[in-house]
């Protein structure tokens, strides 16, 4: 079962692509809600208040064991991603999952008039995804297990690890569900995926 | 090619903002407390309405000076208002990097026949309504986010309630209709016929839809989440109650858990003195700020 971390932003919006795609879905705003879960999607929304409502009743605690367990796939997309990073550039003490080892600046492109979409190459996609990018964050540093497979510019905006991703554009908001499908291999693989 | 300023950028911002509560300040450190209570995002504003009612005059876009201190207090996203119609507003505030902006019936009016051309801007727009055709109508000028219009600096979450059910009422209408009846309805509603066309496909406005105008209470912000708005605005409903952390705090609760009656009751108590409300009916009809703008 796919889990979607529902307690604020736009999850709506990865629900309905998950649907369309036929793959049953399960807001998770409480620990309990994890149970049963194998793969969870942080959406984007207001990383603050991500970390914070996340925090509050359990979910982070949670998903933090099952995921050091080997037994909880981890897809974090802007705010999300921002959400699993192990460090935050200037906001050491912002609430945050923290399990993978990368570095992220916060709004780094700018304010919302410096908002953007664009046509991306991906590693392994036969035609390029069309991104959209909302006060994005930009991904600083890749630490070892992880790989990069689409860069905007310089930089990382599409990095996978063993048993997580982060995108730090928005798949839900477009059509196109190849970002989702290529979550829902990386939770039904039974090897974690060889990166690095 | 990347391109900025775009529909798409404008409107998948309004949908970063969904399950999530945005709050009305007019300091550097309301706007602090607020970050720190969870909200999504701050209003930035020389005065509340409730300010703005009980001192009259007339209310015009905050001081530039205000809203950098604001933005930069802090790392969540900067809304402010403009006047109905006042674009030289709208674009000091563009050109300040202010990420949002508010063309709102809460300030004085510019201008009573045309709203600004949100689609000669690249920040994107929210603006209020009361009924289905009023929202198209702002959403044909480019607004990328709608609120209700409610009645602002009361604390009476009443006409926010009329304005939610009422959308919702004229969405399921129009979902009832035949194809061919639709030019009718997009006559009786003042609307385009293409977004008339759009809401009876999709049955929802085609831009995220927040409520907005006298909620006070974590159940105020519960009752219009279950009314189908994806968010709430707060105006004076936390700065001038008695104890604004935590009543913010508690309205932030309730936007996320508001199917939760449990987690309701938890952050409902002890909140200490809510903003005190004012009756509707005893506001003259000249002074209702929802009659502002068409």
């Amino acid at each position: 079962m796919i889990g979607v971390l529902a307690v604020q932003g736009d999850f709506r919006e990865h629900e309905l692509v998950f649907q369309r795609m036929g793959v049953p879905i399960r807001r998770v705003r409480r620990a309990g809600d994890l149970a049963g879960v194998s793969g969870l999607v942080i959406p984007g929304g207001e990383s603050t208040t991500i970390g914070k409502l996340a925090r509050e009743y359990g979910v982070e605690e949670e998903a933090r064991r099952r995921y050091q367990e080997g037994t909880l796939a981890l897809w974090g997309t802007c705010a999300g991603a921002i959400w699993l990073a192990q460090e935050i550039e200037g906001y050491p003490d912002q609430p945050r999952l923290g399990v993978l080892d990368m570095s992220v600046a916060r709004n780094a492109y700018g304010r919302q008039v410096e908002s953007f979409e664009t046509e991306l190459a991906i590693d392994g996609f036969e035609r390029p995804f069309h991104a959209v990018f909302i006060r994005a964050p930009v991904i600083t540093r890749v630490g070892e297990g992880m790989r990069v497979i689409a860069r905007y510019r310089e930089d990382p905006v599409f990095v996978i690890g063993e048993r997580a991703m982060v995108t730090t554009f928005h798949p839900e908001l477009t059509s196109d569900p190849r970002v989702h499908r290529f979550f829902t291999d990386l939770v039904e693989r039974e090897v974690p995926l060889k990166v690095g | 090619m990347e391109a900025k300023g775009t529909l798409k950028v404008k409107t998948g911002f309004a949908e970063m903002f969904k399950g999530g509560v945005i709050m009305d300040v007019t300091t550097p450190e309301q706007a602090e407390i607020a970050e720190e209570a969870g909200a999504v995002a701050v209003m930035a504003l020389e005065r509340v309405p409730a300010d703005i009612r009980a001192q009259g005059g007339v209310a015009r876009m905050a001081d530039p000076k205000k809203i950098k201190e604001i933005m930069a207090a802090v790392s969540i996203p900067v809304m402010a208002k403009v006047r109905i119609g006042h674009f030289a507003e709208a674009m000091i505030l563009e050109a300040l990097g202010v990420d949002f902006i508010d063309e709102s019936e809460v300030l004085t009016p510019a201008d009573e026949e045309h709203h600004i051309d949100k689609w000669a801007f690249k920040v994107p727009f929210v603006n209020g309504a009361r009924d289905l055709g009023e929202a198209l109508r702002r959403i044909a000028e480019g607004a990328a986010m709608i609120r209700t219009k409610g009645e602002a600096g009361t604390g009476n979450v009443v006409e926010a309630v009329r304005h939610a059910r009422r959308m919702w009422k004229q969405i399921r209408w129009l979902q009832s209709l035949r194809g061919d009846e639709l030019p009718a309805a997009a006559k009786e509603l003042g609307a385009p016929l293409d977004l008339v066309k759009w809401v009876h496909e999709h049955g929802k406005l085609p831009v995220v839809n927040f409520a907005a105008g006298g909620v006070a209470t974590p159940a105020d912000a519960a009752l219009m989440m279950h009314l189908g708005m994806e968010g709430v605005f707060v105006g004076s409903g936390i700065f001038k109650s008695g104890d604004p952390k935590k009543r913010a705090r508690a309205i932030v609760r309730a936007v996320t858990h508001y199917d939760d009656p449990e987690v309701l009751a938890e952050v409902s108590e002890d909140l200490g003195e809510p903003m005190v409300g004012i009756n509707i009916d005893l506001i003259p009809e000249e002074e209702r700020l929802a009659k502002r703008g068409w």
